[in-house]
């Protein structure tokens, strides 16, 4: 009982959150409605006994993700006139792909599939079960070469982004204290011998 | 298996790793403009990776890390040439860059981890660990590719690479999860001996493998899937161009291979038909629109699309011969496209690429040994014996066939003429034309060498093509 209050206050919030994210005006307040709906998700993801897929979202999204996003809401000044200018010629089209969504998950929820017992009871798992220690068992011992081929596939994204992103160019316009202590006279001073100007 | 003996069959791949993190370290710290250090230390471990492969062929596959990982010889012959192949890709590479000031020491640790990429999906064994590998290596050639950064052209051909590379992950990813999900498995003995048994099931199987073929007809190049082809040939730097198109080849037959004749062989008869219609439109597309192409480079596509063609053909065949003929196709047709690639950058120079057919012009009076070894190399790829080019287009055939796919040869016959004309007008242009200037070629001596060396090796495996043929039947017998 006390489960189904739960988890419908926070369904309950997770879609609020989730419209407000759409509707919101100002982006930065559209970016922490966004943290407040994985959030809520991250309490379903507990409700439903998978603490490290709730634990791995506030880590990831929340903690990561969502800063970096923020950052990059703040720093890019966004002129939200420009991106609200479609909203009423694409509004039927995305009507009408809400909607078909919409009938197609009612679709797939309405089948016999998920109407079975199966899905109707909630089985708890076993005390002392941690799926945080099932997940990283399997993953070091079944899927080790798996996984290191994933840090492969880092490392690759890290030297990929880099050599694309840097120039050889120094752009760098801080001074070298080294230089400025031994720099010598001749470095900067250059005498100039002239003739002497007559008056006009 | 004690998890040491396992890590011991990975040895290769481990120790290209390694050596590929040393070359990254090493080139952070070089001051050199040319690189010269990242270029050896690169060769090197190529070189090592090679011989470490090369001693240890086994007779028996033998699987590791869980059933993910098979050690078997298909998958150590394809290593091979994989190691042997861009050994001589990056040394034309190195020549390529430093003339045209694009050198990077990036550009080889890419290449180290994408060969790697390509090594590990040569012997994956798991829908995972395939999908890894590909990652692996699709990644470092999309950052190659965009490497000249001073090219419009570039950043474009990888933009384009990127975004339908994506797409047909997503496209294998869905094919892969609609099959974990009909057989709870990912290795492919458990999903071959559940689509073996499971008849209710195979329409919906069917459906999945639809899907990973599209990604690795993607991958291929193979139409209706190629339309990132042209563009990524043309617009990527020459160097990039010649990788692309040689080892990754083999890598993606690979998968082809485990994927559909280990894993998904019950279903033989569903993915014939598929790849027919895959193997007579690519025939068709690649070897028409070729001839209206002015650019070698995109004419090249072209030509690697209709090759994909053929590939598929010996695979239709679904004989153990027919896959072996398959595997001829794909070496023979990388050894093929690296000479030709070879050959435009070798008469390019510094912001000059021989990018337009009418470079080649008059060749022969240029430098007559050159135009005589860019003759055997289109010779070869129009399949005219005694090159090997007419080997592994006759070997395909003689499957095909033996299966009993009389029309499907005749109509390959049919666009391999049509295809030669394009191939022999090259040939037309070197030997009959009048040059527009006459500018000496300018290549050191390892470059000639290696490129005569490139040449020669297409007339003499076309002379004797049984060696190779049975390297091929031997990788496959199992």
């Amino acid at each position: 009982m006390i489960e189904l209050i739960v988890f419908y206050i926070f369904g309950a919030l997770l879609l609020g959150a989730a419209t407000m994210v759409v509707v919101m005006r100002n982006p930065v307040h559209a970016a922490l409605f966004l943290v407040l709906a994985f959030f809520c998700s991250a309490a379903i993801w507990l409700l439903l006994q998978a603490e490290f897929l709730a634990i791995a979202l506030v880590l990831v999204y929340v903690g990561a993700v969502m800063v970096l996003f923020l950052f990059v809401v703040m720093m890019l000044d966004i002129n939200m006139v420009t991106i609200r200018e479609g909203f009423a010629r694409y509004l039927p089209f995305g009507l009408f792909v809400a909607i078909l969504m919409f009938l197609v998950m009612g679709l797939v929820v309405s089948s016999d599939y998920f109407l079975s017992d199966a899905f109707s009871t909630f089985s708890h798992v076993r005390e002392g079960y941690s799926n945080t220690q099932h997940l990283g068992q399997t993953l070091y011992t079944e899927y080790l070469y798996q996984f290191e081929i994933a840090g492969a596939i880092l490392l690759v994204a890290i030297v990929a982004a880099i050599s694309l992103s840097m120039s050889k160019a120094k752009v760098t316009k801080a001074p070298n204290p080294g230089d400025q202590v031994t720099v010598k006279k001749q470095d900067r001073l250059r005498i100039v011998k002239m003739d002497a100007e007559g008056k006009e | 298996m004690s998890i040491s003996n396992e890590i011991l069959l990975a040895l290769p791949e481990l120790s290209l790793l390694s050596m590929a993190c040393l070359v990254l370290v090493v080139d952070a710290f070089s001051k050199d403009p040319d690189h010269r250090i990242t270029y050896w230390l690169t060769q090197i471990s190529l070189a090592i990776v090679f011989l470490l492969v090369f001693t240890s062929i086994p007779d028996e596959p033998r699987l590791a890390f869980h059933n993910s990982f098979i050690d078997d010889a298909m998958s150590s012959v394809l290593k091979c040439f994989i190691c042997a192949i861009t050994i001589i890709v990056f040394l034309y590479s190195y020549e390529y860059l430093k003339e045209n000031k694009l050198m990077k020491g990036e550009y080889f640790v890419l290449g180290l981890f994408a060969v790697l990429g390509m090594m590990i999906m040569s012997s994956a064994y798991s829908l995972l660990s395939i999908y890894l590998g590909l990652e692996l290596m699709s990644l470092s050639m999309y950052a190659m590719v965009a490497m000249n950064r001073k090219s419009a052209a570039a950043s474009e051909a990888a933009m384009k690479y990127f975004i339908l590379g994506a797409l047909a992950s997503g496209m294998l990813l869905y094919g892969i999860s609609m099959i974990y999900g009909l057989t709870s498995s990912i290795q492919f003995t458990e999903i071959a001996a559940i689509s073996m048994t499971s008849v209710e099931n195979s329409r919906f199987l069917v459906f999945g493998m639809i899907f990973m073929i599209i990604g690795i007809a993607f991958k291929l190049g193979a139409a209706p899937f190629h339309m990132w082809v042209p563009d990524v040939y043309q617009g990527a730097p020459t160097s990039v161009t010649l990788f692309i198109s040689t080892a990754p080849k083999l890598a993606a037959f690979a998968m082809a291979i485990r994927i559909l004749v280990d894993g998904l062989f019950p279903l033989v008869a569903d993915w014939q038909s598929i790849l027919m219609v895959l193997a007579v439109l690519s025939m068709a597309i690649g070897n028409i629109v070729a001839i209206s192409q002015t650019n070698i480079k995109r004419m090249l596509a072209y030509s690697t699309i209709a090759h994909v063609g053929y590939l598929f053909l010996g695979l239709i065949a679904g004989t153990i011969n027919g896959f072996a003929g398959s595997m001829f196709y794909i070496i023979s047709y990388a050894l093929m496209s690296m000479g030709t690639f070879g050959m435009i950058i070798l008469l390019g120079r510094y912001e000059f690429e021989a990018k337009n057919l009418e470079d080649f012009k008059g060749l022969s009076g240029r430098s007559p040994w050159f135009a005589f070894i860019m003759m055997c190399l289109m010779f070869s790829m129009a399949g005219v014996p005694p090159f090997l080019g007419f080997w592994s287009k006759w070997f395909v055939l003689k499957e095909l066939v033996a299966s009993g796919y009389f029309a499907l040869a005749a109509v390959s016959v049919v666009f391999s003429i049509i295809g030669a004309y394009y191939y022999l007008r090259i040939v037309k242009l070197m030997y009959f034309d009048k040059p527009d200037k006459m500018t000496a070629i300018k290549a050191t001596k390892q470059m000639r060498a290696v490129l005569t060396a490139n040449g020669l090796l297409i007339l003499v495996l076309g002379l004797l093509p049984n060696s190779l043929m049975q390297i091929c039947l031997t990788a496959l017998a199992h």
